[in-house]
């Protein structure tokens, strides 16, 4: 039946795979749009509640979701400066 | 009441500048007072396709910066007086364009236009954003083809997100255009079909233009292709978009090539 579709359409029928990549790749981008957000916003906010202890570089913070079949991981990166201990009790006094 | 309606798309090269100058002018040929803003600061191309490239004076930038009064960067159409242009400027300095000067610029034209038509340039970048930041109405241009389609369900979800209407909760209405249309291959299954593209994209569809040689003749000439030659495929496509827009009920078809009995005989396309 499919091969018969094909004959009648002709070989260059090409739109449906066209419409089937759109359509898988369109779903799982509309998914991470939110979720993009949501990262910016974990990141302003451990940024500033780092910030309020330790002098950093907002460069410097970065997170990362990889989402896996069962279990996703949120990955966050913090490069801190040496000595920032000295800082923190200096605040302490 | 002012409309603000931005020609976007994301993708470049779908037809955008052709679109603005195609739509407005249609309308401005219904009697409404339009006018179109090209927002490509940089790569300003709207004033070459509406025949007006050496008459900018001042642009946008000129008008956002206070270097120049609204009423000094407006250009009017040669052929119709209830059309507009304002320019983009050609500076390489983005940032020139701010949205409070925007804001003002829209405030104002709003009291003077029924359509305000925003150009957008391609991307998602700052251009992009600002062109559609206070639009009523969305006209998303996209061709038959994959990455045109992504690009235009990106900036769908921009336009529900970033715009200021999305922010106070109200809706822009969003149509899709769909350009470079050739009905005999998406018959042939070698290109998306209209229903393909209208159940990925989930919007209502604004028209649809056929490929044609008429619009790259028009823009050959700085003309829109409404003006250039109104009896034209494309042309004809356009005023039915334009007529959709004004709210009239227009039955959706791809109009045709009109081709004379000699020409159709010889296989020739009409000149």
């Amino acid at each position: 039946m499919m091969n018969l579709l094909r004959i009648l359409r002709g070989r260059n029928a090409s739109a449906p795979v066209a419409r089937e990549r759109l359509q898988i790749l369109l779903a799982h981008e509309r998914g991470l749009r939110g979720q993009s957000d949501l990262l910016g916003l974990l990141r302003a906010e451990i940024l500033a509640v780092v910030s309020r202890h330790v002098v950093l570089d907002p460069d410097k913070v970065i997170v990362r979701m990889d989402r896996g079949k069962n279990v996703s991981t949120l990955e966050v990166d913090i490069e801190v400066p040496n000595g920032f201990e000295r800082s923190i009790a200096a605040a302490a006094i | 009441m002012a409309k603000v309606l931005v020609v976007t798309s994301g993708k470049g090269g779908v037809g955008k500048t052709t679109s603005t100058a195609a739509l407005g002018a249609a309308l401005a040929q219904m009697g409404e007072s339009v006018v179109v803003i090209d927002f490509d600061v940089g790569l300003r191309n709207l004033d070459l396709v509406m025949g007006a490239e050496r008459r900018v004076v001042f642009d946008l930038i000129n008008v956002v910066q206070g270097v120049a009064k609204l009423s000094q960067a407006l250009i009017r159409d040669k052929r119709l007086e209830n059309l507009w242009l304002l320019p983009a400027s050609q500076t390489r300095d983005k940032d020139a364009l701010t949205d409070e000067g925007i804001r003002g610029i829209i405030a104002d034209l709003k009291t003077k236009f029924d359509w305000i038509i925003c150009d957008s340039p391609a991307g998602i970048e700052r251009g992009a954003t600002l062109a559609m930041r206070y639009a009523d109405e969305a006209v998303i241009v996209t061709n038959p083809e994959v990455s045109s389609v992504r690009d235009s369900d990106r900036i769908i979800g921009m336009l529900d997100s970033k715009t200021v209407r999305a922010e106070k909760g109200e809706r822009v209405e969003k149509h899709v255009l769909i350009t470079r249309y050739d009905s005999g291959r998406a018959a042939r299954g070698e290109m998306l079909s209209i229903d393909d593209i209208l159940e990925i994209l989930a919007t209502p569809l604004l028209g649809i233009i056929p490929e044609s040689q008429d619009v790259l003749r028009a823009s050959n000439v700085g003309s829109p292709v409404t003006l250039n030659n109104a009896a034209s495929a494309p042309a004809r496509a356009y005023i039915d978009a334009a007529r959709r827009l004004m709210g009239e009920t227009v039955t959706m078809m791809v109009p045709v090539e009109r081709k004379g009995l000699m020409n159709r005989l010889l296989g020739r396309r009409a000149a």
